[in-house]
């Protein structure tokens, strides 16, 4: 696995120079027919056909699929294919892509418990189809023998039925039992069995109740609410899980004068490992050779890409922008500052779970309740009449009634209707309890780069330039790939600026674009570069011949709605701040241009989420919205997080929600569905209690047929159903 | 009350069918990417070569 490339002399062109190294890392996925890429911008058919037809048309792709629903793309290739190559291609293209670690995803790609749910709940609907048509002949008057049928043939329908359906509340219900709880499953598996056991005796003697109906139709409505509650469940994937599929697997380890590909986790601190133009840094280190810029934002939220020469600190994560360097290791694996916070994200995931829910809250009223009530009907039932076939029959009946139909479905009705509304608006709802949690939100921290902002740069005052400097400038930046280069080539090309006619055209990794115009030199790049003073704010120079250099500014473009939003916030008297890891006066600069007054800026990932924390400590319920590597832990640690779909997985993944859309008007909106999402649900109690108040005295007089039963749970299931479907 | 015999036994073989198709739906991956899948539907490309 050794090739020869020689790092002691490079050639001026980077790309020859990438040429032999670019090979080798090919090598390394040998074994990798399967590749994996995360797509965070894809949302429509032509984003699928085009993605699809890009990675077909790369030499050695065998197929490409989109999955639309997990934004992912799963390529069969060649041996030779490498997945960076393919990214490259999708990014041309016009898409985002990111390489994903196929061995971690493995677990969560094809959705095994979703889809065991849907098999239980299909056949629990087929069976209770089946068993309630019979029982309507016996509701309709049949007897004797004719009865008996029907209750027999029920049986055999129902019992097996009972058994493969009920499996993850019989499950539940014995965990909680042998952790000596109670939780919402318990009282349902006893109604089941209970229902089920007296249901076959009664059948035994030729009896006149059975509630085989009943019993699976609680199983297929509590099943539906089960299957609601895992779809939006499933989507939020685990946050530290995605973390580990982004980080760079394969490392380029300089040995002597040779250089091989290892995996990033076997490199040991003092490794030399060689980053070329487009990589991403697998470790943390410092840089022994080689002058490069480096784009940070994945971990400061900085939007100028940063200087890197000999002598300075880099981080695991950090994109390597313009030339190759050679990196000393200090930290690798896990123990790099991306697996840091990996780690944080998992601590804070694990502890919002404690957050109590509205449903948890009325299980923990429900569940003892229940049991108290048909075992008080029961002795006394028994008591009174000493037929323990008559107390049983009557604290199935009771059991029955009081199961939780409603109470299963009130919640996840809701919040799938919230969310299928909230997603028509480009807001995608990942957490269960998010609305709930969002409802509550009085304080909302917005980071500064790719969230308020687009990402992009604009630059500034283009028409100061004069036609020769915009034709010059114009030439330079086209020389680059350097992002601000690419702005300010757009931007000219947008103006209509025609290149001037530049020769030798030549970019210097870290420092910027030199060329000679005529006689002249000409060079576009960093102020130090030109011997300029640098501006306050993200600039780049332009310099010809001994002319003054000229320095062209750049602002961060506004996202759509951040401006709304952040008045709409402030009117409700909800308190608006800005945590940003740029520098202060490019952070207050823009704090005035969106309305926050209360702006923090160079701020390291770990300081947000402790600047959350301390909020939360005093009582504040935050949102966090947020897009970057250094927000992650920010947002898992909030009461409730946001993030836009440009964001990273990882940071999505973080987030109980992700706005799809551009525009981040949605997130108002999203506060509104939240307001009025917690009154239905709190609606949906009130009613599930109402029938439960009318049916438990029938119940426990022993007045209650299985018509009643069927009727009761039915018509309670449905209207909580179509009270949920208001909000739509 | 003899039509019984004959009726129950053909709803059970009607719903029983349902549910086999459905399970091979699932099996199939059918239900592994709905959002997509009502993208490609509008998609000219693939009526040749659906996949």
């Amino acid at each position: 696995m050794t090739a020869f490339a020689d790092p002691q002399h490079p050639s001026a062109c980077p790309a020859c120079d990438a040429v032999p190294l670019a090979e080798q890392v090919a090598g390394a996925a040998l074994k990798d027919a399967r590749l994996m890429l995360a797509l965070p911008g894809i949302h429509c058919a032509a984003c699928i056909s085009g993605v699809e037809r890009t990675l077909e048309a790369q030499p050695g792709v065998r197929a490409a699929r989109v999955n639309l629903t997990l934004r992912r793309a799963s390529v069969e290739a060649g041996p030779e294919v490498e997945a960076e190559a393919l990214c490259a291609a999708l990014t041309q293209a016009g898409y985002e892509a990111h390489e994903l670690d196929p061995g971690i995803l493995a677990a969560t790609e094809v959705d095994a418990r979703g889809r065991a749910l849907l098999m239980r709940l299909a056949v629990a609907v087929f069976a209770m189809m089946n068993v309630m048509l019979l029982s309507v002949a016996v509701w309709s008057g049949a007897d004797g023998v004719t009865r008996d049928m029907m209750h027999w043939i029920s049986a055999a329908i129902a019992i097996p039925a009972v058994l493969f359906c009920g499996q993850p509340f019989y499950s539940s219900a014995l965990s909680a039992l042998r952790g000596r709880r109670l939780n919402m499953d318990v009282p349902i598996s006893l109604a089941i069995a209970l229902a089920i056991g007296t249901s076959l005796y009664e059948t035994m003697l030729s009896g006149e109740h059975a509630y085989f109906d009943a019993a699976i139709a609680l199983c297929a409505f509590l099943l539906a609410g089960r299957y609601l509650d895992h779809r939006t469940r499933a989507n939020a994937r685990s946050a530290a899980q995605e973390l580990a599929a982004l980080e760079v697997p394969r490392a380029l380890r300089l040995t002597g004068g040779t250089t091989e590909t290892v995996a990033a986790a076997d490199l040991r601190p003092g490794d030399l490992v060689r980053v070329l133009p487009g990589g991403r840094i697998p470790v943390d280190g410092q840089v022994t050779d080689g002058h490069t810029e480096l784009d940070r934002s994945i971990m400061t939220g900085e939007t100028l890409p940063a200087a890197a020469a000999p002598g300075d600190a880099v981080h695991a994560g950090e994109a390597n922008l313009t030339g190759p360097i050679t990196v000393e290791v200090r930290a690798a694996g896990r123990n790099t500052e991306l697996a840091r916070i990996g780690d944080l994200v998992a601590v804070a995931e694990a502890g919002r779970s404690n957050y109590t829910s509205l449903a948890d809250a009325a299980a923990k009223l429900y569940a003892p309740g229940v049991h108290i009530v048909s075992a008080l009907a029961a002795i006394g039932w028994f008591l009174y009449t000493m037929d323990l076939r008559v107390a049983l029959n009557i604290a199935a009946a009771v059991l029955i009634i009081t199961c939780p139909c409603a109470l299963g479905l009130a919640v996840p009705a809701v919040t799938t209707a919230a969310s299928a509304r909230l997603f028509r608006k480009g807001l995608l709802i990942k957490n269960g309890t998010a609305l709930e949690r969002l409802a509550e939100v009085d304080t909302a921290v917005f980071d500064k780069t790719g969230t308020l902002t687009d990402g992009a740069a604009e630059p500034l005052d283009l028409n100061a330039l004069s036609l020769t400097e915009a034709q010059v400038a114009f030439a330079l930046a086209q020389g680059s790939s350097h992002p601000l280069a690419k702005a300010l080539a757009g931007g000219l090309q947008a103006a209509g600026t025609s290149p001037a006619p530049l020769t030798d055209i030549r970019e210097i990794a870290g420092f910027g674009v030199e060329a000679q115009w005529g006689d002249t030199p000409v060079r576009l790049g960093r102020a130090g570069w030109l011997e300029a003073e640098p501006a306050a704010e993200t600039a780049t120079y332009l310099r010809i011949g001994r002319e003054p250099v000229r320095p062209i500014r750049f602002a961060d473009q506004l996202r759509d709605g951040a401006k709304d939003l952040v008045r709409t916030l402030s009117d409700r008297g909800v308190r608006v701040l800005m945590l940003s890891g740029d520098v202060a006066p490019a952070v207050e600069a823009f704090g005035a241009r969106v309305g926050i007054d209360e702006c923090v800026a160079e701020a390291r990932p770990d300081a947000k989420a402790a600047m959350i924390e301390a909020l939360a400590l005093d009582g504040a319920k935050v949102l966090m919205v947020g897009d970057g590597m250094n927000d992650t832990a920010a947002l898992a640690a909030a009461h409730v997080s946001i993030s836009p779909a440009s964001a990273l997985e990882a940071a999505r993944a973080a987030s109980d929600m992700v706005l799809t859309g551009r525009s981040l008007a949605a997130v108002a909106d999203a506060m509104d569905t939240a307001q009025t999402a917690r009154g239905r649900i709190k609606e949906n109690f009130t009613i599930a209690t109402a029938y439960n108040l009318l049916a438990v005295p029938l119940a426990v007089a022993g007045l209650c047929s299985p018509l009643i039963a069927a009727l009761a749970m039915s018509t309670s299931s449905l209207t909580v159903s179509l009270n949920a479907l208001r909000l739509r | 009350m003899d039509i019984l015999g004959i009726l129950i036994p053909v709803s059970l073989l009607m719903g029983g069918a349902g549910l086999v198709a459905f399970w091979w739906m699932l099996r199939k991956g059918q239900f592994d990417d709905p959002e997509g899948d009502a993208h490609r539907i509008l998609r000219d490309d693939y009526d040749d070569q659906p996949k």
